[in-house]
């Protein structure tokens, strides 16, 4: 992604706040759930590995018992090979556990118009029949093309199709933040 | 980088970087090969069409699974079975597949440089199968894959490549793409059987398969091609195996880590013996499988097209 076609206009969220959103989320999917006992979550590639790290952390804390973690790339199920618009280069799928019977959270960072979620839940499917399959995103901005909603949300952000939001997580950008830029071309 | 060529039809038109790309894919593609739901829908509706024109199995096969593990509608069609046997031209066979839709044609063709026309003649993604004694490029990026797979690189490592070289387009696609990737290839087999454009491949020729058999890291054996030749290029099969088998004798002289390659189908007792082709360090079946998982992302990669900076959430 060219950097310089976009210009930083508003950061919307901090290192403090990041922690306190995920940290709210963590509790909110024990909440649900009724515990950890048959949940197990799911990063898609590639900040959604972090911010699903980051939350099995926190419930692991709440709950004093591990959490099952798997990594997903959803490439290979986008709907937008027609378009040729595929990546070349995938990250990898790990889901080192069984699926069925899990209420399974999907984690992202940003959900926009919800064709990475759609092209997940394909994915999830078929490596077995989960009980459930929850979202958990970092950012929701808006402008769904598909009827897919969020469970837990850290942050609700209206913005305009010319805008993007900008994640950075430690893992990756050595900073926390999310801010908005605007498309400048 | 991204893949933007139209055809795959030798290695000799890639670069090192593509190569790199369809290895990379392949990881990803072998996952999918070891989950219970062996499928992914990435390329549904898109038409691909296996155009054999001389005969195959396992190649065949491979590019069959691979286009329907990614959901794509195969359509085979065989030379017996065609109108090339009612004298039709290759170009009008292509116009007529082209008409029919397909996306991609898969061919393989008893004469060099086939695919090459037909690609020309047609606008779906073609990819080369085997082309006469010319060139093999998904067996050779299979082979590469199952190298890298089990010895962690191919940068610096020595493979021999052993028996019939001259008719042989697996031969000249691992040479290419192994020197390439970096890898020291030497070429080993009888005179009558060694090309003359071999070194100019970037290939080592040695005659005396005992004297250099301790130096590879990678030996792979070629099949004799008995229906390839035309004249006789050794004096019986019985002196070509004691000179040229990879036998339990010989094998004892090469590294202990050693990997055995064979693209397939093996003459077991010519020039291979038995034991020697069922041991640890041959994975002979390990390329079989990788085939489709390499074969999958040369579709995935001529189809698919690919501008990741334009994909939204």
């Amino acid at each position: 992604m060219n950097e310089m076609k976009f210009k930083k206009k508003k950061l919307i969220m901090d290192e403090a706040t990041i922690k306190r959103a995920l940290k709210r989320i963590a509790h909110e999917i024990v909440e649900k759930n009724k515990g950890a006992e048959k949940i197990a979550l799911v990063g898609i590639q590639s900040r959604g590995i972090y911010l699903a790290q980051r939350l099995t952390k926190y419930i692991e804390k709440i709950e004093k018992k591990s959490v099952p973690m798997g990594i997903l790339d959803v490439s290979f199920y986008r709907d937008d090979v027609a378009n040729r618009l595929i990546p070349h280069r995938v990250s990898r799928t790990e889901i080192p556990f069984d699926v069925s019977g899990k209420n399974i959270i999907l984690v992202d960072d940003v959900l926009f118009t919800g064709r990475t979620v759609r092209a997940a839940l394909d994915a999830i499917i078929d490596f077995g029949r989960p009980t459930s399959i929850q979202l958990a995103v970092l950012v929701d901005r808006g402008h769904r093309e598909l009827p897919i909603r969020a469970d837990y949300v850290g942050k609700n952000i209206p913005t305009s199709q010319k805008e993007r939001v900008w994640v950075n997580l430690k893992e990756e950008n050595q900073i926390d933040s999310v801010d908005i830029r605007e498309d400048i071309n | 980088m991204a893949f933007e060529k139209k055809d795959l039809l030798g290695i000799k038109g890639l670069k090192k970087e593509e190569i790199q790309c369809i290895l990379e894919l392949g990881e990803s593609f072998k996952e999918i090969l070891a989950r219970d739901i062996k499928k992914v829908p990435t390329l549904r509706g898109k038409t691909v069409v296996n155009l054999f024109v001389e005969p195959s199995t396992r190649t065949r096969i491979s590019f069959e699974l691979a286009a329907k593990r990614l959901s794509a509608d195969v359509v085979n069609i065989s030379a017996k079975n065609s109108s090339l046997t009612k004298g039709e031209s290759l170009r009008d066979t292509a116009k007529t597949i082209e008409a029919l839709g397909a996306d991609a044609v898969i061919i393989r063709h008893p004469s060099a440089g086939a695919p090459h026309f037909f690609a020309k003649n047609i606008n779906a993604n073609v990819i080369n199968a085997g082309d006469g004694a010319h060139e093999h490029p998904t067996q050779a990026l299979l082979d590469l894959y199952t190298i890298k797979e089990k010895l962690g690189r191919i940068n610096g490592l020595h493979v021999g490549i052993v028996g019939d070289i001259a008719h042989s387009r697996v031969a000249r696609s691992n040479t290419l793409a192994l020197t390439k990737m970096g890898a020291k290839v030497t070429l080993v087999g009888p005179p009558t059987l060694i090309p003359m454009e071999a070194e100019a491949m970037g290939a080592k020729v040695e005659y005396d398969f005992d004297k250099v058999i301790g130096k590879f890291d990678i030996i792979y054996m070629l099949r004799i091609q008995l229906e390839r030749q035309t004249e006789s290029l050794f004096p019986s099969i019985r002196e070509y195996t004691n000179l040229y088998s990879l036998n339990f004798n010989r094998f004892k002289k090469a590294k202990k880590n050693v990997l055995i390659m064979h693209p397939g189908p093996m003459n077991r007792g010519i020039e291979i013996s038995y034991e020697v082709a069922d041991m640890p360090q041959a994975v002979i079946t390990d390329q079989v499988v990788n085939g489709v998982a390499v074969r999958m992302a040369v579709l995935y990669v001529l189809l698919g097209g690919g501008e990741f900076e334009k994909i939204t959430n």
